[in-house]
């Protein structure tokens, strides 16, 4: 049995993050890492994975050469093996371009399982499980907060707002991770240095055979077209409360905005 | 391409505020046409009216409720078609995400999720969108078909009734061995309180509660406020995971949010930067949520919350 744990690269959230001229997200000037939400999808495989027999977990990732910190990050929590495809006609691809990049390369690693984060941390949209479902016509189990294998039938649990859910479905399929699916583990040192010598493959689009003029800030269907930093707040008032004597003011304060 | 469909969140025909204003935001393009799905869908006819939809299509097929967003996709897809829509537009959610995600592969359309602002004509859309924890602001313009998410409290819902024509759609399943088949369901108990994305005004409490939510609870209902919770109040399993403010829960934008006992870590800020207004109480004047306070108390949410709910209810009375 494969299963693919999707891994991104993201600038560090607790960094400064900016824009590259061309507005797309600036991953050279900024430090990075692989995106926290994901080392919940890689941990779940694992854990699928140490569970079972003959389990075999490929870090797949798409992105610049930086991007490979995500997969080596990946690997030496203890996945097998690493899959990244790096391509430079792939900059300033929009999420539909990127899902069709990433549906190309899972289809070539024929996996049964797909598992991802949540969303990323950094363009957030929380989309590509589902577009990968769509693209791949396999189920998509979105949002889980627990996730289990038994035999060729995966099931999770999900917390909508109106309901907690119980799902099934057929492999092969698209699982999404949330934060709560269990704390990821920390890379042992014993899995730091075995990571050195785990494969990674690199491909790019003609391995994927697809047609360059899909992909890219050219083809993109939607493009940005400006970028502001929002200016810093203005600093409000502080007020150091004795014994509930702030609540006037608090009062006074919902009173002009409306609030009541 | 010369419509514009608007997918109403509901329950059991109670249309929720975000959808009214998703309404509002589609008319610049002209009369919407509007698709409620699930039980209870043509009670949403009288508010699509109300906000300007000429027309209501309902699915009310029990398909809907087997599995996991594919269905709605099916639906959607499916009526956008017969329409011949040129923008898909959604009040933001989760959920509403994955249905604009899959719709947009389907459609072959540009996907935006989360706009603030949304503007241009058919065919050649505008949106803002607020990233990066809502430090910055982003512009884009869309070539096509759209499928894009608005995000609540972003435009004031404002009515313009007609009377919205009701036709029940006809829907073709792709049904097969891809559905996520949904073989549980346990309702969730009400609160009674607005809904936390939606709300125009957020109590939230954090690490400094000590795991009593009375307080935060008890303001909230003085306010007709919904109540959130910080990733350490979740997961010292203090309060639920759904009412969770931040990255990995919910987004929030209300008039007015309330951070209690909350130090605000760049995963909290994520969640409610974009807030109107923001007032803060924190035993801890070092807490870097008192950046965005527009109102900053250093104290004891214990002693002040109570205070302010009793000034609260005075006003009120």
């Amino acid at each position: 049995m494969k299963i693919v744990a999707l891994v991104k690269y993201v600038p560090d959230a607790t960094g400064d993050r900016e824009f590259a001229e061309d507005f797309t997200v600036d991953r050279e000037g900024s430090d990075g890492l692989l995106s926290e939400l994901d080392e919940y999808a890689v941990e779940q495989s694992l854990q699928i994975a140490e569970a079972g027999d003959d389990v075999e977990v490929v870090a797949l990732t798409v992105g610049p050469d930086d991007a490979y910190d995500a997969i080596k990050r990946a690997l030496q929590m203890g996945a097998d093996s690493g899959v990244h495809v790096n391509d430079e006609r792939i900059h300033g691809s929009d999420v539909l371009a990127t899902s069709a990049v990433l549906a190309a390369a899972i289809r070539r690693l024929a996996p049964d399982l797909v598992v991802c984060g949540m969303a990323s941390t950094d363009g957030s949209m929380g989309v590509m499980p589902a577009m990968l479902a769509e693209r791949l016509g396999w189920a998509g189990l979105t949002q889980a907060r627990e996730l289990s294998l038994e035999g060729t039938t995966v099931r999770i649990s999900r917390d909508d707002d109106t309901a907690s859910l119980v799902v099934e479905a057929d492999l092969p399929a698209v699982v999404s991770v949330t934060d709560q699916s269990g704390e990821a583990r920390y890379p042992s040192m014993k899995g730091i240095l075995a990571a050195k010598k785990k494969p990674v493959d690199e491909l790019t689009l003609d391995d994927l055979d697809l047609d360059p003029a899909s992909v890219g800030l050219g083809a993109a269907r939607s493009r940005v077209t400006a970028a502001t930093e929002r200016p810093a707040k203005q600093a409000g008032t502080v007020v150091t409360d004795e014994d509930g004597s702030s609540a006037a003011v608090i009062a006074d304060f919902l009173t002009a905005g409306k609030h009541l | 391409m010369s419509t514009v469909l608007v997918v109403l969140d509901h329950l059991d025909g109670a249309v929720t505020k975000p959808s009214l204003e998703t309404l509002t935001a589609a008319r610049q393009y002209g009369a919407p046409v509007a698709v409620a799905l699930g039980a209870g869908a043509e009670g949403a006819a009288a508010a699509a009216g109300e906000y300007g939809a000429a027309r209501l299509v309902t699915v009310t097929d029990a398909e809907l409720d087997q599995s996991l967003v594919a269905p709605r996709v099916d639906a959607v897809a499916q009526i956008a078609a017969e329409v011949d829509a040129a923008l898909v537009l959604l009040p933001a959610g989760i959920t509403a995400a994955e249905v604009a995600g899959r719709l947009a592969v389907r459609l072959d359309a540009a996907l935006i999720t989360d706009a603030v602002a949304i503007g241009g004509s058919l065919g050649a859309v505008t949106t803002s969108q607020s990233v990066f924890a809502g430090n910055w602001t982003t512009e884009s313009e869309v070539t096509g078909t759209a499928v894009v998410t608005l995000k609540a409290n972003s435009v004031p819902a404002e009515p313009d009734p007609v009377t919205a024509e009701v036709t029940a759609a006809t829907i073709s399943y792709a049904g097969g061995s891809a559905l996520a088949r949904i073989t549980a369901s346990e309702a969730k108990r009400e609160t009674g309180r607005p809904d936390l994305g939606g709300a125009r005004i957020v109590v939230s409490g954090g690490r400094g509660t000590d795991g009593n939510f009375a307080e935060v609870e008890a303001l909230a209902d003085a306010l007709g406020a919904a109540v959130g919770a910080s990733r350490a109040a979740v997961d010292a399993g203090w309060y639920p995971h759904a009412y969770q403010v931040g990255q990995t829960g919910k987004t929030v934008s209300p008039q007015l949010y309330v951070a209690a006992g909350i130090s605000g870590a760049i995963q909290h800020r994520a969640g409610m930067q974009t807030s109107k207004e923001v007032l803060v109480v924190n035993t801890d004047p070092e807490a870097p949520i008192f950046a965005l306070a527009d109102l900053g108390v250093v104290g004891d949410l214990h002693t002040v919350l109570p205070a302010v709910t009793e000034q609260v209810k005075q006003i009120n009375r």
